[in-house]
């Protein structure tokens, strides 16, 4: 089941050309924004693409985002809640 | 509109974004292009805004960082950046990924970083700067246009503006230049630049930031007294006519310039004029400066910078000169032009 | 550091018109530029309305009477046709090239159109044909130069691009040239032709409506992009004397808000500053002013952050407020330029624009925009706002005389 999570991880990691960080620094509940990886909101545009790239899945609303993206968590949730 | 230069950040394709040096060791190429030396950037930007940043876009906050930490300024009355063809790298990621993946699954951040104000954008972002900020991009005079709208700026009261020239030259940008006949056909070294007789030059990229102020700082390099630029110029004699009657509406005549600057870049068409030029200055020191940052549009903000550093030191490096004339330098000309089209001058002076 | 500025000739052509007639019949009746795509072959054809010039490039070439058509990139031949028109307008095309006459124009694609349909061509050593002549003509600043040459202009020249007010900031500094004494008059305004890569750039930012724009309205999509150039003569009092003057550069000012790359701060505080500033140039009281040309994209960070920040200036009087994109689409590195032409043709034509396609007012605003055309109306002092990527910022106003 955590291999959604690590694969996002790994995705979020070369989308965002977050050079310096491991999958081992993402913790999968901690949020993205604002605080933990201190993500903004040229990232979640980016996070849009990547889902769009990665797993198939298109928002064309951005506001949506903002619950989507919270932490890895809600991300994999939201996945397998789509392709299910 | 004399200005003083109180403060400089030049990173290119020498050690030059170390202020302390001066030319000592010379860096060359052999494939026709000069790239950038870079600097540690992580001392000058944090990692997280880092990560997202092209070479331009961290060399221009880098060099502007660098003078205005030289000049003692932390907020300057304005920033205005010159640019021939702004962030390249990001406006060809997305324009290949656009026509790669057929208008498919595009990333927001090339296409946000490829606006050519960019680097004027993120230099007031970093800085926390909110006065004027303009972004020029006309051909061979960007550089020059941002100079002489920060001279205007600081005739109207402003003070400690940041100028400079920004351009950069990835692969594919040099691939395609190089399509239009601008390189040298078979690779030189470039420090054989101006004794090469093919057509064509070299490649070559820098951001260099410049702070200037209507009052001299405790730093100061040198002032630019006076500059201007001219199109399309009817002859070559026309051009050494403008170039003696700048001086003279100055107050110069040939005989008080000590040091003459030239843009010789190596090609035989565009040399034709500057050798022209020089020879109207037979007791000065003709030096050049191309064959240490290359061709770019921005490229004679690298020649302003040559100007200042060999007047602030009073030497003139052995690298640059292009005859055996040694002088004190205390009044130089900078001359520069682009296809024979966009030609500017400057006269620094010692301070 | 003294004399007048005054605006003397206009110029201009969009989805809305050809020339400046055409585009003011347009404006006086509610008639938009806002279609289907037809010209750009864009995957995003049916769902993205676009408001393009109604003319090929071979058209615009005959219409702007084009020296020289090889590697003539399509902003360049919108920005000759406006620039023109503007200069014949101010009287001045016999008097072109002189040292004392100078043009500023802005552009953020300059030849992007034609780069991006041949761009791989470009950077492989075994790509042929003609179209490697656009290769000189991509940079921004080649336009400035085709449309300089076209008019036989020798004296200075310069490219502005500083995104969305790009052609605002060619009006502030061709005036600052005249007061400094440099020139005596200035052609000033921007050029910008669609192209795949603005549509797809925007697009990634999820701003660009599916549907036609709605500036200032609550439940607003976004914007859609357009074409066009516009110019401006000005020219200093002394050189000015004797000639038809639409009206007098008063005020004006740039600032960077160093909020965000692309997006305003909530507040307006960028808005805000330039505004006020403005005004102060001017010498004038908010109240002074009539018509408000707002930046008005419809994204929802923008039309929030100016409301704010015109509420601010304002107060509990706020002046007719539209935005003329809904009839232009947002012509980028021209909007500047065509909404000074706009400007001035509501103080000339006593007339105030409406912002068209508006549907329900903002919960965050007191005001909405105005929303019927109106005419035989002193309009005194126009300012015109332009807000560009990188937080650039720009306003300008136009007074009467």
């Amino acid at each position: 089941m955590a291999e959604l999570e690590e694969e996002l991880k790994s995705q979020i990691i070369e989308s965002l050309n977050l050079e310096d960080v491991e999958i081992g620094d993402i913790e999968t509940d901690a949020p993205l924004f604002g605080a933990g990886l201190g993500l903004d909101s040229i990232d979640a545009l980016e996070l849009i693409v990547m889902l769009e790239k990665f797993h198939g899945i298109k928002i064309d609303d951005p506001s949506q985002g903002k619950d989507i993206f919270e932490s890895i968590k809600t991300m994999a949730k939201f996945i397998r809640a789509h392709k299910a | 509109m004399k200005v003083f230069i109180n403060g400089i950040g030049n990173i290119s394709p020498q050690e030059t974004w170390d202020n302390s040096k001066f030319l000592e060791e010379v860096i060359s190429s052999d494939d026709n292009r000069l790239l950038c030396v870079e600097p540690v950037y992580k001392e000058y930007i944090s990692p997280i805004k880092l990560r997202r940043m092209s070479k331009i876009i961290k060399r221009g906050i880098a060099s502007a960082l660098i003078a205005l930490k030289d000049a003692n300024v932390e907020n300057p009355g304005a920033i205005i950046t010159g640019t021939g063809w702004g962030c390249w790298a990001d406006t060809e990621k997305f324009l290949l990924a656009m026509i790669d993946q057929g208008e498919e699954q595009l990333a927001p951040t090339a296409f946000m970083q490829s606006t050519h104000n960019t680097v004027s954008g993120q230099i007031a972002i970093t800085i926390k700067c909110h006065n004027y900020n303009s972004t020029y991009v006309h051909r061979g005079v960007s550089f020059e246009r941002s100079l002489q709208d920060g001279m205007m700026l600081c005739v109207e009261g402003n003070t400690n503006v940041l100028v400079g020239g920004f351009d950069e030259c990835t692969d594919n940008f040099f691939a395609m230049l190089g399509r239009v006949g601008s390189w040298k056909k078979n690779p030189i070294s470039s420090l054989e630049l101006f004794n090469d007789n093919q057509q064509g030059t070299i490649g070559g990229e820098a951001s260099i930031a410049f702070i200037i102020d209507s009052n001299k700082g405790e730093n100061s390099y040198a002032s630019i007294d006076a500059m201007t630029t001219f199109y399309k110029p009817e002859s070559n004699y026309a051009v050494t006519q403008k170039v003696l009657s700048f001086l003279k509406s100055n107050g110069l005549s040939v005989s008080d310039i000590d040091v003459i600057v030239t843009g010789n870049n190596g090609d035989s068409l565009s040399d034709e004029v500057y050798n022209l030029v020089l020879q109207e200055f037979p007791e000065a020191a003709h030096t050049g400066f191309k064959h240490l940052c290359g061709q770019f549009d921005t490229s004679t903000a690298f020649g302003t910078w040559l100007a200042a550093k060999m007047l602030k030191t009073q030497s003139i490096p052995s690298v640059v000169k292009l005859n055996d004339v040694n002088k004190a330098p205390s009044k130089v000309l900078v001359v520069n032009h682009q296809n024979k089209e966009n030609y500017s001058l400057q006269i620094l002076s010692k301070c | 550091m003294s004399t007048r500025v005054f605006v003397t000739g206009l110029g201009t052509i969009s989805s809305i018109g050809n020339n400046v007639e055409e585009s003011y019949q347009s404006l006086v009746n509610s008639k938009k530029g806002i279609a289907s795509m037809t010209r750009l072959e864009s995957k995003h054809k049916r769902n993205r309305p676009i408001a393009e010039v109604n003319l090929t490039n071979e058209e615009l070439a005959n219409f702007a009477n084009v020296k020289t058509l090889e590697g003539c990139s399509r902003t360049s031949l919108l920005g000759i046709v406006a620039a023109r028109e503007a200069a014949v307008d101010a009287g001045i095309s016999n008097e072109l090239n002189s040292e004392r006459i100078g043009l500023i124009s802005a552009t953020t694609v300059g030849g992007m159109g034609e780069t991006e349909l041949h761009y791989r061509d470009f950077i492989d050593e075994n790509g042929q044909g003609t179209h490697l002549d656009y290769i000189n003509s991509h940079d921004c600043g080649e336009s400035t130069q085709r449309i300089a040459d076209e008019l036989g202009m020798k004296g200075y020249q310069n490219t502005i691009n500083t995104a969305c007010s790009s052609s605002a900031n060619a009006i502030l500094l061709g005036s600052r040239l005249i007061k400094h004494g440099i020139l005596d008059k200035v052609i000033v305004g921007g050029t910008d032709a669609l192209c795949k890569f603005t549509v797809n750039g925007f697009n990634t930012l999820m701003i660009l409506s599916d549907k036609d724009t709605t500036p200032f309205s609550a439940h607003r999509k976004g914007l859609n992009l357009g074409e066009g150039a516009g110019f401006v003569v000005i020219e200093s009092e002394e050189s000015a004397k004797g000639k038809k003057i639409y009206s007098e550069v008063t005020g004006y000012a740039n600032g960077c808000e160093a909020f965000h790359q692309t997006a305003s701060s909530p507040e307006g505080d960028g808005a805000f500053q330039v505004m006020t500033e403005a005004l102060a140039v001017a010498g004038l009281q908010p109240t002074d002013i009539d018509y408000i040309n707002a930046h008005g994209t419809a994204t929802e960070i923008n039309d929030l952050s100016e409301g704010r920040a015109i509420q601010r200036v304002f107060g509990d009087n706020v002046p007719k407020v539209s935005s003329t994109k809904s009839y232009t689409g947002h012509t980028l590195g021209a909007s500047g330029g065509i909404e000074a032409v706009y400007s001035n043709l509501a103080i000339d034509r006593k007339t105030i624009f409406p912002n068209l396609s508006f549907e329900e007012q903002m919960p965050e605003l007191g005001f909405k925009p105005q929303i019927e055309v109106v005419q035989d109306v002193e309009v005194a002092n126009v300012l015109s706002n332009a807000f560009g990527f990188g937080g650039n910022n720009s306003a300008v106003i136009f007074s009467k005389v």
